[in-house]
């Protein structure tokens, strides 16, 4: 089911830093001073309260807010004052918190937009059914007939219609039934098989801690914590600490 | 309106079910009511007109109203679904249009007055052609130089569009003289055909079959291209469209201008059903425009197709029944559609 892997690029070098980055909306300050390393190839997770700064993180990396200081750079390349077009394009693609599937579009109409490279890719998009088997069903369904859960399954699968470096992928259990979770963690280990970079953001510590490799914990707009998340799974303290009680109550 | 903070993502996540991925279908919902609209309002009007012939005539002439306008307010609606830009300079597109017309339509008066119906037609798409050609390119540099700076600002929209307007109805003065200029229909394409007892002005035939052509190629457009997805994604979630990598701005001047060239072509189709061209003939159908995009939902083609025709069927009947309410005709019909859908009759998922 998996595709086929391109040779390894130089493991070494981060697919993505960022350094120094500050963010501000309006008159607030979200991000201040944000330093993170997303490893190349496997799933780097990103955890953190409500208004942490998670999905400004994400934004700025998008490009769809300005960082006022500081730089990212995406493999080899500042990307931090490209615009969100030339971003998408250097290989980010982004599943947004709100997933923003477009309601209008049948299910293949929103994957046809996300294939801008040419014609949608049958043996990718059979590919995807495998994990997704309700796209196959809804395909020509107006996405927003869909429930949450397939919204959720169209986002994601608009972001990998066609191979991307980076996938950054903001709260996607958020208000989805346990048996839908369940998918998308069957999902994500299908895309771990591939050469894709996933960076998840999520609060939900139980539906990541069997996927992720490595992880950093923000707070108040900084990483206050990076490492792998092996370590984190073991030590209780250290949860306990990073995480307390507002990620325990998530399930 | 526009914020300080650039909103989140638009579409509210749906409260999901506990069921699973591969639960029942969801129902296909068809939002067929608005298209009901017309053909009940058509029939409805039948017993208060009373006669068949002269009902004919009536609905006749609203559809190739309806028609033209609906040629003209195309593109605004588009331009304010897909960048939220408040054009109220459009009008002056349509007049534009129209004079730009007559720089074919004088010279060539021969093939117009010719008996020829081949003859009448070539010099008619001729002048359609020059004067989308002319619009087009005017509403490109229209965005560029006076949309671009006033970019997510309403009120500086409102004011510089407007202004942009009183400038083009002037430099048409400049241009054209302040005289009204007659614009007399082709030969062939004067008076009526005789159906039974029902007279139809051949004109508002061509005026309803180009306005069906239009509204044809925009469907086509945006619903079997890529650009029509584009567009039809942008109208819902910008944003998005440019996450997924695509220039958006770039496809807004092409919408721009493409917008601008219709609002030509309705206007040269405007001037010869109004047979006399007068500068100011943009501002005052810019109120009629305006109407039909919030009658037919901001940013839906097929809300302003239906609404445009709803206006100008209501226009004929009313003006027929009962003279002195179709001054407010309009105005009723708006009140009574934002009641039944504040939103208009489509409105769509942004806001």
């Amino acid at each position: 089911m998996s595709e086929p892997t391109a040779p390894a690029p130089a493991a070494a070098a981060p697919l993505l830093t960022l350094s120094g980055v500050h963010t501000h909306i309006g008159q607030y300050h979200i991000l201040q001073g944000v330093d993170l390393q997303v490893p190349r190839g496997g799933l780097a997770v990103l955890l953190g309260r409500n208004g942490a700064g998670k999905t400004t993180l994400l934004r700025t990396i998008m490009g769809l807010w300005q960082a006022s200081a500081g730089s990212v750079k995406f493999d080899g390349r500042e990307i931090g004052k490209l615009a969100t077009p030339d971003i998408a394009q250097a290989g980010i693609a982004y599943v947004p918190e709100s997933m923003a599937v477009f309601s209008e579009l049948t299910v293949r109409e929103n994957m046809l937009l996300a294939a801008r490279n040419g014609p949608l890719d049958e043996a990718r998009v059979e590919w995807i059914f495998g994990f997704f088997p309700a796209l196959k069903k809804f395909w020509h369904y107006p996405a927003g007939n869909l429930s949450g859960g397939q919204k959720q399954m169209v986002a994601i699968a608009r972001a990998i219609a066609e191979p991307r470096k980076l996938l950054l992928v903001d709260e996607p259990t958020k208000g989805l039934a346990p048996a839908i979770i369940q998918s998308l963690i069957a999902a994500f280990r299908e895309l771990k098989e591939t050469d894709t970079t996933i960076l998840l953001v999520e609060q939900n510590f139980s539906f990541v801690k069997s996927l992720g490799d490595t992880v950093a914990v923000m707070d108040d707009g900084r990483i206050v914590h990076a490492g792998a998340m092996r370590d984190l799974v073991d030590n209780q303290d250290l949860q306990q600490r990073l995480l307390g009680l507002s990620l325990d109550s998530h399930q | 309106m526009t914020s300080l903070v650039p909103p989140p993502m638009p579409q509210a996540r749906t409260p999901v079910s506990a069921l699973g991925p591969d639960t029942a279908l969801p129902a296909a919902k068809r939002d067929i009511a608005p298209l009901l609209l017309v053909p009940v309002l058509m029939l409805a009007m039948l017993p208060f007109v009373g006669s068949f012939p002269t009902w004919v005539t009536l609905t006749v002439a609203g559809l190739a109203m309806g028609m033209m306008i609906f040629i003209m307010s195309s593109g605004l609606t588009l331009v304010f679904g897909l960048m939220d830009v408040l054009n109220f300079g459009h009008g002056a597109f349509v007049a534009v249009g129209a004079y730009a017309a007559t720089m074919v339509l004088l010279p060539m008066h021969g093939w117009l007055e010719a008996d020829s119906l081949l003859m009448n037609l070539a010099v008619l798409a001729l002048a359609m052609l020059v004067a989308m050609f002319v619009t087009g390119l005017l509403g490109w540099a229209f965005e560029r130089i006076i949309i671009m700076p006033v970019y997510g600002q309403h009120l500086k929209q409102i004011l510089i569009t407007m202004g942009g307007m009183i400038v083009a109805e002037q430099l048409i003065i400049v241009v054209w003289g302040a005289d009204q200029v007659p614009l007399p229909l082709p030969t062939s394409l004067r008076g009526a055909i005789v159906l039974g007892d029902a007279a139809i002005e051949k004109y508002r035939l061509v005026a309803v079959v180009v306005g069906l052509l239009v509204f044809a190629a925009m469907f086509l457009v945006l619903n079997r291209t890529k650009i029509g997805l584009l567009i039809r994604a942008g109208v819902e979630n910008r944003e998005m469209v440019e996450a997924l990598g695509y220039r958006i701005r770039r496809l807004f001047v092409a919408v721009f201008a493409a917008g601008s060239a219709l609002a030509g072509l309705g206007g040269v189709m405007w001037g010869f059903y109004k047979e006399t061209l007068t500068a100011s003939m943009g501002s005052e159908i810019m109120v009629m425009i305006f109407i039909v995009i919030i009658i037919g939902g901001l940013g839906s083609v097929g809300g302003c197709f239906i609404g445009a025709l709803l206006m100008a069927l209501v226009t004929n009947y009313v003006g027929f029944l009962e003279p002195k309410v179709a001054l407010v005709s309009n105005i009723l019909l708006m009140i009574g559609v934002l009641m039944w859908r504040p939103a208009g009759l489509f409105s769509n998922a942004r806001r």
